[in-house]
């Protein structure tokens, strides 16, 4: 082409054919750089599953809605890397329901008919998920909850209302009681906040251990509204050789701090839940009372030395270090004990979804039908902390829970697994009878 | 036209506005605006006593939770037909509204925001001690059977949006009713004379004691209405709904939409909601966008939006 031509076929604005060539070819690049890289092209132009994930990122529950978050955006971007769903890709879109129930109930009419989604989510705290169940029934809309509360099993929600990723607190408490009976000791003092979440793990853990020959010794009701904790400890009994807490609320670091000043070097053991202290680092100064201590685990916050390849893969996909700290920033503690419960009912909902061959929110009933139809869930890398039961009546899963022992600097080692049989307790509670 | 005409007018059109709106609404804003109108009740039962008698209660929530508790629990325990739970927990806030009144009244200005705000946090409490009666914080979820209801020979679904709409209308109409005809009335005038110069109404030969806690109790009794169509209607109670929240709530949708007006506890209820709603699609930190335009409305509109309209266009406005 001479310089004549290629004058000639210079724009108006002074950019040459061959220029405009290699601009468009940049252009296109870019933006398939800029493009999501889990939106493979083949369903590129196929209307992506919605699904609603109503997320605690202000009130309360922002510790943990901030890793719910990031485990979900992480386990929709493997799967939208292994073909979506049923060849469509996955949205995921977020909504912040306060940790309140009134906006979460408006988050849930909001997914269902504005967004539109397929499913809801994600919801961790159990007001929140009480509080939205009725809607969610009503504008029947599949709302799978990453809760861990007994309200799903109760029988108080619908049919439409799924765990299937974490077990329920009822099935946690008396799984471990046979372990605690056995190791710590059967004199058990309980300390615990004097409202529902108290109330359940007061009423649960009673029983099982006196099913372990074991007794409760003083039962201590800490009011929510408490800030000092010291006239609570002259309660305990001399005799205790457990001592059972599940304090939560800012107050915690406060609790533990005031036990260790109570106690000093003589304590009985003692045995909590992890819940209080997710996404705080167990090597902060005011905690090193806790060493030696026992704590209920979900999912091991540490790798541990018989960590699995799956567990491997969850943590780097998820952004998460072998202590349980983000990658990115290590001064940021994962909520590691609970988050899976997201990752796994994500590839749960896949895989019902699958099997009911859905295709639109026409398929919704179909799609409850295969939720229904699950018996398990094998340990892979759709669920790393490990296999699981599932319950079609109460719409529930059941799977292993881990006791660690606080070693030095904070560090976690599990001491105990147990199986999903401690777990498993009977119930009249049958979902699959109510209508669609 | 008098001033009592076209104030008539107005908030009849209000009223005639909300119920075509239904006809052109999507879906979700149906149900938002549902919302948002049982809560603009709430707001104007609060306005009451803060607009009209300048009385800040900083625990209005407990009224909101007496009215949401009293149906509530009724219908869950006691299996009480959805009308009847519906005026007991009305009675419920009016109640609790009096007795409230018999010691906080005793108390002006600052001390009177403390001693409502610590019955607030009284009631609290009890909701969340009582848990074996009210699951406390978890709350509770209405049975189905209080999801529909006959009255006057007709039947009416809770889970239909159209039913609950229309529902959340008649309340919101009513309550505008009453207002205006209290604030327009003689007992109005008496409550605007508290307002502004106590003494001087003392002096007049009136019992402001009186006439303030009657005023207290028709604000409660109106909050405990929204409170138990709140739980009737959404099938949910829960001890996060008496929080210091709450009660905060209804002031700032009053100072938003015009304190001392009808329609400005409506207008700034609507505003709040949407405002949040839009601004959370965007951040996280929509709390603090609403904060900012709080500041730079108490900044250019100190009486609010329906308030700068009565100063400036509209004396008439009650």
């Amino acid at each position: 082409m001479s310089k004549k031509q290629d004058k000639n076929n210079t724009g108006c604005n002074g950019v040459s054919a061959a220029k405009r060539r290699t601009l468009k070819a940049l252009g296109a690049g870019l933006a398939a750089a800029s493009s999501p890289l889990w939106f493979p092209r083949a369903y590129a132009a196929s209307e992506p599953i919605k699904i609603g994930a109503q997320l605690h990122r202000t009130g309360i529950g922002a510790s943990y809605g901030r890793w719910y978050e990031r485990t979900a955006a992480a386990a929709v971007k493997l799967i939208n890397e292994q073909g979506g769903i049923n060849g469509r890709p996955v949205e995921l879109i977020v909504e912040d329901d306060g940790t309140d129930p009134k906006r979460g109930t408006e988050v849930l009419e909001k997914f269902a008919t504005q967004h539109k989604v397929d499913v809801a989510y994600g919801t961790l705290f159990s007001h929140v998920v009480i509080g939205s169940s009725p809607r969610a029934g009503e504008l029947k809309l599949p709302y799978v909850v990453c809760s861990e509360g007994h309200h799903v099993a109760s029988g108080q929600l619908n049919r439409y209302v799924f765990q299937p990723g974490i077990t329920d607190v009822r099935s946690q408490v008396i799984s471990m009681a046979p372990w605690i009976s056995s190791n710590l000791g059967k004199k058990v003092t309980m300390i615990f906040p004097d409202f529902a979440f108290g109330h359940d793990h007061r009423d649960y853990f009673s029983q099982a251990i006196a099913d372990q020959g074991g007794e409760v010794l003083e039962l201590i009701a800490v009011p929510p509204t408490e800030t000092s904790f010291t006239r609570y400890f002259p309660r305990i009994p001399r005799d205790t050789e457990v001592l059972y807490h599940v304090m939560v609320g800012p107050g915690v670091l406060t609790f533990v701090k005031e036990m260790g000043q109570h106690f000093g070097k003589k304590r009985p053991e003692i045995f909590g839940f992890i819940d209080s202290l997710e996404a705080v680092d167990l090597a902060t100064p005011q905690l090193e009372f806790l060493e030696g201590t026992y704590f209920w685990e979900g999912s091991p916050r540490y790798a541990q030395s018989n960590q699995t390849e799956f567990d491997k893969q969850y943590r780097a996909a998820v952004g998460v270090d072998d202590s349980g700290a983000s990658i990115a920033d290590p001064k940021d503690i994962s909520t590691y004990s609970h988050m899976f419960s997201c990752w796994e009912s994500l590839f749960i909902i896949k895989e019902a979804m699958e099997l009911a061959g859905y295709r639109s929110a026409a398929d919704k009933t179909a799609f409850i039908e295969a939720m229904e139809s699950l018996q398990k869930f094998d340990q892979g890398l759709a669920h790393p902390q490990g296999n699981k039961i599932f319950n079609p009546k109460l719409h529930q899963s059941f799977g292993h829970q881990h006791i660690s022992k606080v070693g030095s600097g904070g560090v976690l080692e599990v001491v105990h697994k147990t199986s999903i049989e401690d777990g498993i307790y009977d119930s009249d509670v049958d979902y699959t009878k109510m209508a669609l | 036209m008098s001033n009592g005409l076209k104030s008539a007018v107005l908030h009849t059109a209000v009223v005639v506005g909300f119920l075509l709106l239904q006809y052109v609404l999507p879906e979700y804003h149906l149900l938002s605006v549902t919302r948002i109108m049982l809560l603009a009740v709430f707001a104007m039962g609060f306005n009451l006593l803060f607009g009209y008698t300048g009385l800040l209660s900083l625990g209005h929530a407990m009224f909101f939770s007496a009215g949401m508790y009293g149906a509530g629990l009724s219908v869950y325990h006691l299996g009480w037909s959805v009308p009847t739970a519906f005026i007991f927990g009305i009675l419920c806030g009016a109640l609790l509204g009096f007795l409230i009144g018999l010691i906080a009244l005793r108390t002006t200005g600052v001390a009177f925001m403390i001693v409502t705000l610590m019955f607030a946090k009284v009631t609290y409490l009890v909701i969340v001690y009582f848990t074996q009666y009210t699951r406390g914080d978890e709350g509770l979820v209405m049975p189905a059977e209080s999801r529909s209801f006959d009255l006057f020979g007709m039947h009416f679904s809770l889970t239909d949006s159209v039913t609950r709409y229309n529902l959340a209308l008649g309340l919101l109409a009513l309550t505008m009713f009453i207002v205006f005809l209290l604030v327009r009335g003689r007992f109005g005038r008496s409550l605007i004379a508290i307002r502004e110069n106590e003494s001087r109404t003392k002096m007049l030969g009136y019992n402001t004691f009186f006439i303030k806690l009657k005023a207290l109790t028709v604000s409660a009794a109106l909050s405990a209405l929204s409170g138990s169509a709140y739980a009737l209607m959404f099938a949910y109670i829960g001890s996060s709904f008496a929080n210091i929240q709450y009660s905060i709530d209804p002031l700032l949708y009053s100072l938003l939409g015009g304190a001392g007006t009808i329609l400005g506890p409506v207008f700034g209820t609507f505003t709040m909601f949407y405002l949040i709603d839009i601004a959370s699609e965007y951040t996280s930190a929509y709390l603090l966008v609403t904060g900012i335009v709080l500041v730079i409305l108490v900044l250019y509109f100190p009486r609010g939006v329906f308030g700068a309209i009565r100063q400036n266009f509209c004396r008439w406005l009650p």
